[in-house]
């Protein structure tokens, strides 16, 4: 029967998490800005808080909510876990790391060595390892099979050549997940392979890649005979495509965009309430009033994708998840755009200040609109996104390139 | 918190879309929008016969007291299949006043006639100024020695042409909103079927001098907003299934073209272009449905709903506009024909826009709802 209703225990963790987060995020140094990847990843300040709030929310168990308990997890269910990344959504909170909690870890769970699960899950567990994604490359972007990195075994390491490009926060983090072609002869998803790396190795280069906004969140990463130990090929060699693209789902479940739209339009409402123009409250005027209900319906059924999602994942349909998590990706990201946009336009020309007395909701606007740009490009382009449902939801033909 | 319709309800479902798809193909749809009734009077009866009309009733008014959840399936069901007949105008809205406003008599009285398909009643709600608002409904019911005297004019009202009984709302004094009971055969009033996007049955009704007695209120004097606000709740839901129904339908039919039809020697259905549209489409209706079963799911628990069914009709108002707009285009010629299925739901999009609040309305609400 249809159901929404969260559980008794449900809503008592919605409780903890909300109190959590309500505590927590008083905590945020001024550098962490308005949160997001640039509030990590630009400043000093901004890492340490994403560390701080990691190592908090390791010690209640919240980076491995859904593991194993063998590996340090609380084998949670997954409405608990969309609960969670809901709630932290809501109030913006760093320190879970996307690409170690969200990506490398579902990895290693799916296809690393017992050995490996045993060394690499703890300190992510723990909020103690960062890790950045070594994936694009400056030729192989929404087509990434066509990646041309190159890891080539020598006795007991593998010796890696060949750029990374968009590492977010690679600037930063101490590891990465690398997904490099180990067999030098092979073409598309054959013969690739995911490591796990330090990224302080000798040969390793990092290169600043400035966003529009000047700030430094992505990196390029430049590898010259670059070893990595043979133990840190995660699973089996040649496996990487299968394992990667396993990863690529995770990636694309989150919960928290919606409710941190819902949160942001909150701010906005306020915002319009408490400020004039033409003689009455901005929220009196039409054309404003008709963008936030707009932004407001977005966020209320968009909202209902995550949760489609959750139950897509109880029942195991894993196909129609692959639609839906696609749907939620793109939704979400276009959803963000607009929000940006309307905000920025009912601001008036207080919509183009970035900061200082006269920046309305601290600029957070005005950087969405620059930053959410990249959000429809990244984690599979929307135009791949909609490609998936025309093809694993509506069944479409698909065509083949060369 | 669990997604899943009941056993009892995909029953439902499939018996409803086998007992259309035999019953009513898309030729007997066109014919029925070409008729001067709009609907099949012997699918009436037969559907009477299944149940679909006393579902939601309560048992002490000889009804199944179903969830309201299962006659939004119905109407899904109905939507897909473009079915034209007075079963939102007779049994959800007219229903729904009687159930929430009418007294004992009226609903052991009226209740059994619509379950067994015998009445067929039309809400005379909207008047010439086109407003869904209280504000929008000045006809006067002047008080008389032996009750009330209704004059003015009703528009938009479904299926008065074919109805036995309609509601009217009017105002009595300054009192308010009032409903009233009234005859549809009475000879005061006169009806017009007006020319509509949707060939159905949408009417103007004259009313001169019409006699209504006292124990024809529906509900009390001044009374009639509040209920036609709690009628509004539950059929904005059916309304908003139906026309999701249409969405699905929409899309079906659009998937099976594009795979089928070949330019280049491909199917259209592998060109990104095509593709793309389509997973427009789906994102549209997938966030739609879910929303619908969540705010028929805070319906059924008793929840204030007055944000989110305003955000509920205004959603799935425009996005089944989008979905049937993008259906034709990927038709190509073929879908603007009238023999061509897709352009049945190309014009209901429209039509159903302005039934419960047109989105215009609705965005209107719900900023007042957001207090803004």
């Amino acid at each position: 029967m249809m159901d929404f209703k969260l559980t008794e225990k449900e809503e008592a963790l919605k409780q903890e998490f909300e109190t959590f987060f309500e505590t927590e995020m008083k905590n945020a140094p001024p550098e962490f800005g308005n949160g997001g990847l640039e509030g990590i990843y630009t400043s000093d300040e901004g890492f340490a808080f994403h560390k701080y709030m990691a190592r908090k929310m390791g010690e209640k168990k919240w980076l491995s909510l859904g593991w194993p308990k063998e590996y340090g997890g609380l084998e949670a269910t997954i409405m608990e876990q969309v609960i969670f990344d809901d709630v932290r959504g809501y109030y913006g909170a760093p320190g879970v790391d996307g690409f170690a909690v969200g990506m490398f870890a579902p990895t290693l769970l799916a296809g690393a060595t017992e050995e490996q699960k045993q060394r690499l899950l703890p300190p992510i567990a723990n909020g103690e390892a960062f890790y950045c994604q070594g994936w694009s490359e400056p030729d192989a972007g929404s087509d990434l099979a066509s990646l041309t990195t190159t890891a080539i075994r020598e006795g007991d390491h593998y010796v890696v050549n060949g750029q990374k490009t968009w590492t977010t926060g690679g600037h930063k983090a101490e590891f990465m997940f690398l997904l490099a072609r180990t067999d030098p002869d092979s073409k598309r998803g054959k013969g690739l392979s995911v490591f796990h790396l330090r990224m302080d190795l000798p040969g390793i280069e990092i290169r600043p890649l400035k966003y529009m906004d000047g700030k430094h969140v992505y990196n390029e990463v430049f590898f010259k005979d670059v070893r990595i130990p043979a133990a840190d090929l995660i699973g089996v060699e040649g496996e990487g495509w299968n394992l990667t693209r396993q990863t690529m789902n995770f990636e694309r479940s989150g919960a928290g965009g919606f409710s941190g739209a819902k949160r942001m339009l909150e701010e906005l409402i306020r915002y319009t309430k408490s400020t004039k123009r033409d003689g009455q409250p901005l929220s009196k005027d039409p054309n404003a009033r008709r963008k936030m209900v707009d932004l407001f319906i977005g966020s209320e059924v968009g909202k209902t994708l995550a949760y489609k999602i959750a139950d897509l994942h109880r029942k195991k349909d894993f196909l129609s998840l692959i639609t839906a998590a696609s749907e939620s990706k793109l939704f979400s990201t276009e959803l963000a755009q607009r929000l940006a946009n309307y905000a920025t336009e009912i601001m008036g020309p207080y919509g183009q200040l970035e900061h200082g007395e006269w920046s309305p909701m601290g600029g957070s606007m005005v950087e969405l609109y620059q930053f959410c740009k990249g959000a429809t490009i990244y984690a599979g382009t929307n135009e791949i996104q909609r490609n998936l449902i025309a093809w694993t939801g509506l069944g479409l033909p698909r065509l083949k390139f060369k | 918190m669990d997604l899943d319709y009941t056993k009892e309800q995909n029953m439902l479902r499939k018996s409803v879309a086998e007992f259309l798809a035999k019953e009513c193909p898309f030729d007997d749809v066109r014919d029925t929008e070409d008729s001067e009734s709009g609907y099949s009077a012997a699918l009436w009866k037969k559907m009477a016969q299944l149940g679909w009309m006393e579902l939601y009733f309560p048992e002490a008014y000889g009804g199944l007291g179903d969830p309201f959840g299962d006659v939004c399936i119905i109407m899904e069901e109905m939507g897909k299949k473009a079915f034209p007949s007075p079963f939102f105008s007779t049994v959800i809205q007219c229903g729904m006043v009687l159930l929430e406003g009418g007294s004992e008599k009226q609903k052991k009285d009226l209740l059994p006639k619509i379950a067994s398909g015998k009445l067929i009643m039309s809400l005379a709600q909207l008047e010439e100024e086109g407003s869904y608002r209280a504000t929008g409904i000045n006809m006067p019911a002047r008080r008389s020695d032996d009750g009330y005297v209704l004059n003015g004019i009703k528009m938009f009202a479904m299926d008065a042409n074919v109805a036995d009984k309609l509601i009217v709302a009017a105002r009595v004094g300054d009192q308010g909103v009032t409903l009233f009971l009234v005859d549809a055969k009475n000879p005061g009033i006169s009806c017009t079927k007006m020319d509509a996007v949707g060939k159905d049955n949408l009417c103007r009704l004259i009313f001169k001098d019409v006699k209504v007695g006292e124990a024809d209120l529906v509900g009390g004097v001044g009374e009639g907003w509040a209920i036609l606000e709690k009628m509004a709740k539950k059929a904005t839901l059916a309304k908003c299934a139906e026309m999701l129904g249409g969405c699905a339908e929409s899309i079906e039919m659009t998937k099976v073209y594009a795979k089928q039809r070949e330019q280049y020697s491909t199917p259209i259905g592998g060109f990104q272009a095509i593709q793309h549209y389509m997973a427009d489409m789906q994102i549209a209706f997938d966030t739609s449905l879910y929303y619908l079963h969540k705010v028929v799911w805070m319906t059924d628990e008793g929840m204030d709903t007055s944000k989110e069914l305003s955000a509920l009709k205004a959603q799935v108002n425009e996005k089944f506009k989008f979905i049937t707009e993008r259906a034709v285009q990927i038709h190509g010629g073929i879908g603007t024909t009238r023999e061509f299925n897709i352009g049945l739901f190309y014009r209901r999009a429209k039509a159903f826009e302005y039934v419960m609040g047109d989105t215009d309305y609705h965005y209107a609400r719900l900023a007042e709802a957001l207090e803004l």
